[in-house]
């Protein structure tokens, strides 16, 4: 029961084994991965050659020499994508924590939650109606 | 907090985790690492040799037993080559994106059961064979799914070529819109676990898998999970027709190699994810699971990785078998059909869950909802873009032989003109003159 | 005012510049014209051609094919060699129908001299003309789903290739640049059970076919990325002088093989092993089936030529030439189907052992013209499908 993970948890937060304590394990990957990536470039470096050239060094663009940067004004076509995104995440984030308590409390959360879903739906409608998932 | 039950010695709850010494935990960490690269290798292998089976064709069968050691000989070739980096990059950018890759992808793992509690070897202790837990588990993997993604996006920006910053740019577009249709599919996992820790919902799963009565979900999940890695397909981001190679086009060396590798661990991380949550985790299959033993001590790890190079194989078939999808039938598909299921599915479990929970099944409300469900989805799918306006038709144009500034024909609808003698003049003027003057207006109009 | 800046390609290239997006007010931002480079040196353009690609957004609104990346000057070198030399030449700018474009060379020079050809050749001619069809079109039955990103026809495709490849190359000694062809016939005569190998790869071939049908031709995402793309009208072919599978894909009923007929033609289709097929709605996914279809039709057509030729009495399968071979001074036009299209050369001779001019019509160029047409209107994303369903080869442009 998460209940009672969370009442055997919630004493023991000021000791660093325990709930923190699982998010060191987490930090152990991480030096980890530092040090095997580290290791890579290390390696990489001892073995390759290095003989750079200005043709070399040029950016790829089909054969013909690139003209301007790639770093254009780009007009981020899904930019209305990301706020949707944005939405729908934090929705997601909200159904979560629901999810994981809602056995004990019943219907009234069920229908709650359908009223939270039910907006955030009319939201997706709207978009769609307005043309906005369209992608030309 | 061990339970002892059919010999089998499953995490109870969360204090379990986090009791580890450092130097277990250590030794983890380190065990997670191996499995991974191993694995890595072994399963570009794989790909290549089941592809080949698929096209008639051997996969490399010279490098070691079955060839087994040929991504390990491809790897040192990477490290043996130039590391090219070109003029227009952001150099810092540029060298963090693939450490950024890896790591992220490395870190999901931390929190994915590989089997339930064991001894460990030369001691006595006891550890489950998990790094770590969390309460929020789950979403500890999305997060970091979604950390990974930066190394593709500042790759592809911080190579400063447009290929790679447009395969940038669409990886970020597909993960924004799948990774909505992926957290909304765990939802009704989640309704049944109670839990967003890994392990609590493995031993949800004792009786019966998730994959068979959350069908739905796991349909959904699968579906995103491929686009999650931008994998055939929906491999846009790397769409070699279009933008050559996406947003590696610039990378050579060690960094591409981290890319590789980055692609290849998270294909196994999301199989872990997708096996932890729908294929009860490392829980053995039926018919092994009559065995008292099965799940008891390393078998399990067994069993956890045959569930993930199946789903490894079907990823692999999929890539085999499937044409590229265009970019805005992949986003329809995504934000159209896989979220509006999503979110229905998700009200409906809810619901069938309470009532289950509630004792008694009223049939007025089962009926009910399920109108109420049948009109959203009608409402959904009956709802579209409205029609594009009409453009307005394009004017008849009077031909010109050299629109462009090259030699075009007439168009339907559009007529020769007669071609006009030259220098064959009327009248009685100068022959010369007219003749010079006829031909530069010639010229004129051919520019 | 539109502003011009160089980029490199992007199905996803949406949208540079200040362009408002779904008709929404621009909010003073000026929208620029964009210029895509594709090509030369992309993957998709399988060789050296290079796409000049205007972009307004998403649309594309003005597109210059530039040819010529690999020009190498056929028609003056034709000038200076001999007529034997001249095949050589003829059978390279095409790469994957190398057969039917020697074959163009040496019936006009036969026209001009008046020459008749044995019986045994003519048959042979057609039978490896219509294997020579065959495989061309299985090499773009195989690549067209590649650009659409599905990896495994190719591997079919080739290995129906090879199949015949091995016939062609046992009695050539070629695998692209036959060279099999001599004024007055062939270079030798077929070799003793060579027709029966060549039935068995024939028969294993169209067996096996059906299975490139089966992986790719009715996918879904397949039929979402090319129905109703890249549509082509019926005038906009006969405009831009567009022939072959693509033409007849969209309707044109023109087939020079049934309309103008030349080596067996004529008494095959009056068999009634000769069919033209037409497809009617013009876009990428029938050009597709039309390859499909015409390789099943050129399969039927060697299967009736090599029954012929083993009908056929004994005989010669070439005529004697003398030692230097001089084409009367006249001209003449030589027309063939070649498996892209249509195939000319038209023959201006001054009486020498050389041609005053040998002008060379070649297929692809015409079929790539149309593009700026095609093009126009599109969304980037389909670009791909609609430059892989063209089927050209860059020699057959650039000459």
């Amino acid at each position: 029961m998460p209940t009672a993970a969370a009442a055997s948890i919630f004493p023991r937060l000021t000791r660093m084994d325990g709930y923190y304590g699982s998010y060191v394990p987490v930090l152990a990957i991480i030096v980890v991965g530092a040090v095997l990536v580290t290791a890579m470039f290390l390696g990489n470096r001892l073995l390759r050659p290095s003989r750079p050239s200005p043709e070399k060094q040029l950016t790829y663009e089909s054969g013909v020499d690139p003209v301007g940067t790639g770093w254009a004004q780009i007009h981020l076509r899904y930019y209305v994508f990301a706020y949707l995104y944005v939405v729908f995440a934090v929705d997601a984030v909200f159904l979560f924590p629901w999810a994981t308590v809602y056995a004990g409390l019943g219907w009234v959360t069920v229908g709650e939650m359908g009223v939270f879903i039910g907006i955030i739906a009319v939201g997706l409608v709207y978009a769609w109606r307005k043309g906005v998932l369209a992608w030309t | 907090m061990i339970v002892q039950a059919l010999g089998v010695r499953t995490v109870d709850d969360l204090s379990e985790f986090g009791t580890d010494p450092w130097w277990l935990s250590l030794i983890k960490a380190v065990l997670i690492f191996v499995f991974l690269l191993l694995l890595t290798l072994f399963n570009i292998w794989f790909e290549r040799r089941v592809v080949a089976r698929m096209q008639h064709r051997a996969g490399p069968n010279k490098n070691g037993p079955f060839g087994l050691l040929q991504s390990l000989a491809d790897a040192m070739k990477l490290m043996l080559k130039e590391d090219i980096m070109v003029k227009a990059a952001d150099r810092l950018l540029y060298v963090l994106a693939p450490v950024i890759s890896v790591i992220m992808a490395f870190l999901a793992f931390a929190v994915i059961p590989f089997g339930p509690v064991v001894d460990v070897p030369f001691t006595d202790r006891q550890t489950p064979l998990q790094l770590t837990d969390l309460p929020v588990g789950v979403l500890f993997v999305i997060a970091v799914a979604s950390v990974g993604i930066y190394g593709i996006v500042l790759g592809g920006w911080a190579s400063g070529s447009t290929y790679s910053l447009l395969g940038g740019m669409r990886s970020t577009a597909q993960v924004i819109s799948y990774e909505v249709a992926m957290s909304l599919a765990l939802v009704a996992v989640f309704l049944y676990a109670g839990s967003l820790s890994t392990s609590e919902i493995v031993n949800a799963q004792q009786r019966l898998w998730y994959a068979l009565i959350l069908l739905p979900s796991f349909i959904i999940f699968w579906v995103s999970m491929v686009g999650e890695t931008n994998r055939a397909p929906f491999d846009m981001p790397e769409a070699e027709g279009e933008l050559v190679a996406g947003y590696f086009t610039e990378y050579s060396s060690m960094k591409f190699a981290m890319f590789f590798l980055a692609e290849y661990i998270n294909m196994v991380t999301v199989s872990a994810v997708a096996t932890t949550l729908f294929l009860g985790g490392w829980r053995a299959p039926w018919p092994l699971s009559l065995w008292d033993g099965a799940n008891a001590g390393y078998w399990p790890v067994l069993w956890f990785l045959a569930k993930v190079m199946m789903f490894m194989f079907v990823f692999v078939w999929l890539r085999g078998t499937l044409p590229r999808v265009r970019y805005d039938q992949f986003m329809a598909l995504g934000w159209k059909v896989l979220i509006p299921v999503a979110l229905l599915w998700t009200v409906a479990v809810a619901t069938i869950r309470a009532m289950t929970l509630d004792g008694g099944l009223d049939r007025r409300v089962l009926v009910g909802g399920a109108l109420v469900a049948v009109l959203l989805f009608l409402l959904l799918s009956i709802v579209g873009e409205r029609a594009p306006k009409e453009e307005p038709e394009a004017e008849e144009q009077p031909f010109d032989p050299f629109a462009g500034g090259y030699p075009v024909p007439p168009m339907p609808g559009q007529r020769l003109p007669r071609p006009e003698p030259a220098g064959v003049v009327p009248g009685g003027a100068q022959p010369d003159q007219e003749d010079d003057t006829a031909r530069r207006s010639a010229t004129e109009e051919g520019d | 005012m539109a502003e011009e800046r160089v980029v490199g390609v992007g199905a996803g290239a949406a949208g540079f510049g200040g362009y408002d997006r779904g008709g929404g007010e621009p909010g003073g931002l000026a929208t620029q014209d964009m210029v895509l480079n594709i090509g030369p040196q992309h993957p998709a353009t399988h060789g050296v051609l290079r796409l000049r690609i205007t972009l307004d957004g998403e649309r594309i609104v003005g597109c210059e094919p530039i040819v010529g990346y690999m020009h190498r000057g056929v028609e003056k070198l034709f000038e200076v060699r001999d007529y034997r030399q001249i095949i050589v030449l003829a059978n390279r700018h095409d790469w994957l129908s190398a057969f039917s474009s020697e074959l163009g060379v040496v019936m006009a020079v036969e026209r001009m001299l008046g020459m008749e050809v044995p019986e045994r050749a003519v048959w042979a001619r057609t039978l490896l003309a219509e294997m020579n069809r065959a495989l061309n079109h299985l090499m773009f039955l195989g690549s067209y789903p590649i650009e659409l990103g599905a990896i495994t026809p190719i591997f079919y495709a080739f290995r129906e290739r090879e199949t015949l490849q091995q016939v062609m190359e046992e009695i050539s000694g070629g695998r692209m640049h036959y060279m099999f062809n001599r004024v007055g016939g062939l270079k030798e005569d077929l070799p003793a059970g060579w027709l029966d190998r060549a039935s068995a790869a024939v028969a294993a071939v169209r067996r096996r076919v059906p299975q490139i049908e089966d992986l790719i031709f009715g996918n879904e995402i397949f039929l979402a990325r090319t129905r109703g793309v890249g549509t082509i009208s019926p005038e906009l072919i006969s405009a831009y002088g567009v022939s072959g599978p693509i033409a007849r894909a969209s309707g044109v009923d023109f087939d020079l093989r049934r309309d103008e007929p030349y080596l067996a033609y004529p008494e095959l289709a009056e068999e009634g092993v000769l069919r033209v097929t037409t497809g009617e709605d013009g876009d990428c996914h029938s050009r597709f089936g039309m390859l499909l279809e015409q390789v099943s039709v050129s399969l039927d057509l060697a299967d009736a030529c090599i029954a012929r030729l083993r009908s056929l009495p004994q005989g010669p399968i070439n005529q004697r030439l003398p030692k230097i071979l001089k084409a009367p001074e006249g001209a003449t036009y030589c027309w063939t189907e070649n498996p892209l299209g249509i195939n000319g050369y038209y023959l201006v001779s001054r009486g020498e052992k050389t041609p005053w001019r040998l002008k060379l019509r070649s297929a692809s160029f015409n079929n790539i013209a149309v593009l700026p047409e095609v093009l126009r209107g599109c969304v980037v994303a389909d670009m791909i499908a609609i430059l892989g369903s063209m089927f050209f080869v860059v020699g057959d442009i650039d000459k």
